[in-house]
């Protein structure tokens, strides 16, 4: 389950995870069964791009359209992470 | 001071519920909750609770499922933006109720389960009720939900976590939460019965560990140990009216789930809009921060770290809710928690005491 996140794997929100802007504190959050996960603007904007159809290379693609420095590493290591925690499903793409 | 509004809305919809288990945190005084709110007013707290701030929603009772108006009440939650968690012990989810949850939007759905198999677990539960909640269980995932069990342990089913995690694992649960029993309601007037000894809960810990390990990325597993062994107290609702409000059947709103008897004024949302009642209430101003208390807490380095630990705990056992919580090792009464702590302990109390089922009765 816990393999090595590639490239041409696809995120999507975990079964139960939902992304959410929270209107009365002004920031995004994903809201899980017992948990609040408050998100920074560049956790937001990955995040909503895990639509279930887009790759990881494709999300690093559509990052750089909006960012300067987008390193693939960290954008990879931020998805693993949230991937071990169960907020994200990575299926593979190939 | 401005107050940021709740996080979570913990709605205790019904206190009536098929099952008796005698760890349950319900107060003992079940008749006094017979006069339940109804859907209308239900309707507004959950949208008033959605304009302070709320982002959580929690059906829970009793058993929630009792009330008829329940998937009328998903979907206002649903509309609000609310996450809807329903907290139920399965018996009355129905195909049919399933599927009408699941259209007015209900998130996610928590299953009680109090043992691995039928014996023991209709035994706590008071009724014939495994089979029931195994095939409700199944019926979670089939319509796609994610599906967590909540295990309340005790020392009559401690010894059973391995047993009780395979049956987790059959059942392809997303998460398993295993909470000791904490001492409110029904649960306090059973304390001798169910307080594990130190051996059970040493146990359990290698267990858990071992199981935490192995099922890492495919179940994940929360243990909760018993607040009676720790050496700090928890902080109780991360803070009194800091995070999370609570709703009882008739209306009052409390800052703890256990908080029915504490002697502050009530705050019934029958009277008054929820934004006063966060905000400006006796109920929930009187033990917000950190200024209420008396040392040791006063002086104390983890003041802001487990918040004086519980209000609730504190008054049920010493009759005054800003001593602090008796389960910390520094509290001056901590030798009412040491003395359960010892009873448990004893070599000739066995393992199954007698609990005394929850049920509605008349107050002697």
């Amino acid at each position: 389950m816990t393999s090595p996140i590639t490239t041409s794997g696809v995120p999507r929100l975990a079964r139960g995870v939902k992304l959410r802007f929270d209107r009365s504190r002004e920031r995004h959050v994903l809201l899980l069964p017992e948990t609040v996960v408050v998100l920074n603007a560049t956790g937001t904007a990955i995040l909503e791009l895990c639509d279930g159809q887009r790759t990881v290379a494709d999300i690093v693609a559509a990052l750089r359209e909006q960012y300067a420095d987008v390193p693939e590493g960290q954008v990879v290591a931020y998805l693993a992470k949230l991937a071990e925690r169960r907020h994200l499903e990575i299926t593979d793409g190939d | 001071m401005e107050i940021d509004g709740p996080l979570g809305l913990l709605a205790e919809l019904t206190y009536r519920c098929p099952l008796a288990c005698a760890y349950c945190s319900n107060p003992t005084e079940l008749a006094a909750y017979r006069d339940e709110l109804d859907t209308a007013e239900w309707q507004r707290v959950i949208t008033e609770a959605a304009e302070l701030g709320a982002l959580q929603c929690h059906l829970s009772g009793g058993e929630p499922l009792l009330r008829r108006d329940l998937a009328d009440l998903v979907r206002t939650a649903a509309e609000q933006g609310l996450y809807t968690n329903l907290v139920t012990s399965a018996l009355g989810f129905t195909e049919k109720r399933a599927a009408e949850l699941h259209d007015a939007g209900l998130d996610h759905v928590q299953v009680s389960l109090q043992a691995d198999e039928p014996a023991l677990s209709d035994r706590i539960a008071g009724l014939p009720s495994f089979r029931r909640k195994i095939e409700a269980a199944r019926r979670v995932r089939e319509l796609g939900w994610p599906l967590t069990l909540n295990v309340v342990l005790h020392r009559q089913n401690i010894d059973r976590i391995p047993e009780i995690l395979a049956a987790a694992e059959e059942l392809e649960a997303d998460r398993i939460e295993l909470a000791n029993t904490q001492y409110y309601g029904w649960a306090a007037l059973n304390r001798a019965a169910l307080l594990p000894s130190r051996e059970q809960l040493a146990e359990a810990e290698v267990v858990v560990r071992e199981a935490k390990e192995r099922l890492r990325g495919r179940m994940e597993i929360i243990y909760v140990i018993p607040d009676y062994y720790a050496t700090y107290p928890k902080p109780c609702m991360g803070g009194w009216g800091a995070r999370q409000l609570v709703v009882v059947p008739t209306g009052d709103a409390l800052p703890c789930l256990a908080a029915h008897g504490l002697p502050l004024p009530s705050a019934n949302v029958r009277e008054h809009d929820l934004a006063w009642i966060w905000q400006d209430s006796p109920m929930f101003s009187a033990y917000r921060g950190t200024d209420w208390m008396q040392d040791p807490c006063r002086s104390c380095s983890r003041r802001e770290v487990d918040l004086g630990g519980c209000r609730c705990q504190a008054f049920a056992l010493t009759g005054d809710a800003t001593r602090t919580d008796p389960v910390c090792h520094l509290s001056p009464d901590h030798g009412i928690v040491e003395a359960a702590v010892a009873e448990a302990n004893e070599e000739r109390t066995p393992v199954d005491l007698p609990l005394v089922p929850r049920r509605e009765r008349q107050r002697n």
